[in-house]
């Protein structure tokens, strides 16, 4: 059977365990509804919790910028799992102690003010809409390629698909949906990868392979990869800082805060019944995402020298071009791999140096997707891996939209701006977000502003300077006030959208950069999607000073801190 | 179920902090020390293939990171029993 015939089918067959399962699970639960809405088990709540929180980012982008990367390319994989440390000990057991369901509720309540739910719905927003702009580039990528169509068509196909998936809506709160869509994520991200590393090193334990011998040889696998890509003038494999030590430390710690502050993760520690449960629900997320992150360095680490090797084998011959490999030319009908015979001999050539280099576009976001099919496994391998890019991207999309959509109709303007609207009207006010955010986040996704993982580490970098500081101060703090945390926000968020807009153009639309993109003009070398750490810093200390020169919170609000800090006395979720 | 006494809540309170501390001490070492800010001085040493400072950044800080949150998870719930306030 041909590769195209194998992936509609797989793909497909994924698609229908989802819908079966939702439906199975929605007609069997109805009785007990109320009951299971905090009665999730904290094994199920946290495998739930990785299929929503691994997205196209961590599927499809995050190895294939890491593969050139290289060490700079940790960033990522501490940031994005580090921050669950923060999670699990700073937020998680206290926010559910609270017991709300929107963050903003929480930030409105704790603050005693609307003026602060306002803002923070605000931030919401912006962060998860430059969230799922990333996604956008991570489904277009995927879609572009299985359908064989250039990249703007498959954005267009993987927009309507994501708003059918997201209107179906209660489908993704059904934990036994995200189970079974983490189960295919990570089956189809480990797979290709045990072969990989079975084929190069003999060790099918890729986070064991990567540290190992090649097959037949004494050379490091890690040894050699610094030796190819140094050959070639790119820079050393395992030591390639990421512009200098302090922005990977911004850069880490940006994504860190960012991932304790992104809404959609924290709603999830509200479904499990108790504070202790919170705590070890926080810890069994991080072990299923931890499967997929040690992973990835593999993947990336093998996937660079099996692209390399391809088209200039060690001691051999650059690539004929005629007789490039069939993934070769799928690529290049995305427009995401480009050749130019430069030199006109015929041969590829590949190097560090952009004047001679004849790979004109190697975009980085296609190395996972294709990183199967230059290692030449099978066909079922590569199916799989579609279908778990798509499972990843799409469960996230349909997520985000979902905050953002409820963070409108809910927090905005049933919260705030007319209480009295009936249920409906709440409804289709929902839906009705959903698809601006939709029709949005494709216009942008249509020049995004960097690979998805990138894209997506902006998205990171707002949660980190404007949700994370609120709710941080807003638990160990009593002496925070409305004031001062709405103070924080603003200038948080404001500070990190500037520095991002300037270099990245307004709302990331090419040629609006007011100051050019230029890295020189960096500060202190930090990259925009490392500023969301400087925005949390400037957020702190706004918030602070701003809070001792006007009046302390009422004594309420000092008794509502205690009373979170509190395991026993919980309420049950609830649901809006 | 409540605190007995106003200090039993500040006791507990405290050793709760202070257990956090103690953790997100170790959470910054394994990552941005061993990770980022040594990792020059790590490379020198050689574990298999890789080298320490790499490891650690895209490996030995992920492990060491799940370990953090199961030992907070337990030494909170024996915190709790402690000063009688788990949940039901």
């Amino acid at each position: 059977m041909d590769l195209k015939t194998l992936t509609y089918i797989v793909v497909g067959m994924t698609f229908a365990l989802y819908l079966g399962i939702a439906f199975w699970a929605r007609a069997g639960s109805t009785k007990e509804f109320y009951v299971a809405g905090g009665g999730v088990h904290p094994v199920a709540n946290g495998m739930a919790t990785a299929a929503d929180w691994m997205s196209a980012a961590s599927f499809i982008s995050m190895a294939g910028l890491i593969a050139f990367m290289g060490y700079g390319g940790s960033v990522f994989l501490m940031g994005w799992t580090g921050g669950y440390v923060i999670l699990a000990m700073l937020l998680a057991p206290y926010l559910r102690k609270y017991g709300k369901f929107t963050v903003p509720e929480f930030i409105g309540d704790r603050y005693y003010s609307k003026v602060a739910r306002v803002v923070a719905v605000v931030c919401l927003i912006i962060c998860s809409t430059t969230y799922v702009i990333g996604q956008m580039k991570g489904v277009g990528v995927a879609f572009s390629r299985f359908l064989e169509v250039k990249y703007e068509v498959g954005l267009l196909i993987g927009m309507v698909i994501v708003f059918m998936y997201a209107v179906l809506g209660g489908m993704k709160g059904i934990t036994y949906t995200q189970i079974a869509q983490y189960v295919v994520l990570i089956f189809a991200y480990t797979i290709p990868a045990i072969f990989i590393s079975m084929n190069l090193t003999g060790n099918p334990l890729p986070q064991l392979g990567l540290g190992s011998t090649m097959s037949g040889s004494d050379v490091y696998l890690l040894d050699r990869l610094d030796q190819v890509v140094t050959e070639l003038g790119f820079a050393e494999y395992t030591t390639s800082v990421r512009g200098n030590t302090f922005n990977m430390f911004m850069y880490t710690l940006s994504l860190m805060i960012g991932t304790a502050g992104l809404p959609h993760v924290i709603i999830r520690f509200f479904t499990v019944p108790t504070v202790k449960d919170a705590r070890s629900s926080a810890g069994w997320a991080l072990v299923f995402i931890a499967i997929l992150y040690t992973t990835a360095p593999a993947v990336a680490g093998m996937a660079r020298l099996n692209l390399h090797e391809t088209i200039k084998p060690m001691g051999g011959e650059n690539l004929v071009y005629e007789e490039r490999p069939q993934w070769f030319k799928n690529w290049e009908k995305t427009g995401l791999l480009e050749f130019e015979d430069k030199n006109g001999d015929g041969r590829i050539q590949y190097s560090a140096n952009k004047a001679t280099s004849e790979m004109v576009t190697v975009d980085q976001d296609i190395m996972v997707l294709a990183n199967p099919e230059i290692a030449k496994l099978p066909h079922w391998v590569i199916a799989l891996v579609a279908a778990g890019g798509l499972a990843a991207a799409l469960s996230t999309a349909a997520g985000l939209l979902l905050a953002i959509s409820s963070a409108i109709s809910h927090d905005l303007l049933k919260g705030v701006i007319a209480p009295d609207i009936n249920e409906k009207t709440e409804l289709l006010a929902s839906r009705i977000a959903m698809a601006v955010a939709i029709c949005g986040a494709g216009y942008l996704g249509y020049n995004p502003p960097d690979f998805a993982a990138g894209t997506v580490a902006l998205a990171f970098g707002l949660a980190a300077s404007s949700i994370f500081p609120a709710l941080m101060m807003g638990i160990f703090s009593k002496g925070i006030n409305k004031e001062g945390a709405v103070a924080g926000m603003i200038a948080g968020i404001t500070v990190t959208l500037l520095y991002v807009f300037q270099h990245k153009g307004i709302m990331f639309v090419p040629g609006t950069e007011f100051l050019g993109g230029m890295p020189e003009n960096w500060f202190l070398g930090v990259e925009p999607n490392a500023f969301g750490a400087v925005g949390a810093a400037i957020n702190f200390a706004v918030a602070y000073t701003v809070s001792r020169v006007t009046q302390a919170p009422p004594i309420e609000v000092q008794e509502l801190v205690e009373h979170i800090r509190v395991p026993s006395g919980v309420a049950a979720a609830q649901d809006h | 179920m409540a605190f007995q006494s106003e200090d039993d809540a500040k006791a507990y309170w405290k050793e709760n902090v202070s257990l956090m501390v103690k953790l997100m001490v170790i959470w910054f070492v394994v990552s941005f020390g061993c990770g980022i800010l040594l990792v020059d001085v790590l490379n020198n040493i050689q574990i298999g293939g890789y080298k320490l400072g790499f490891w650690f950044a895209q490996q030995g800080s992920i492990y060491v990171f799940v370990i953090l949150t199961f030992y907070y998870a337990r030494k909170m719930g024996q915190l709790d029993r402690k000063y009688g306030v788990e949940g039901e």
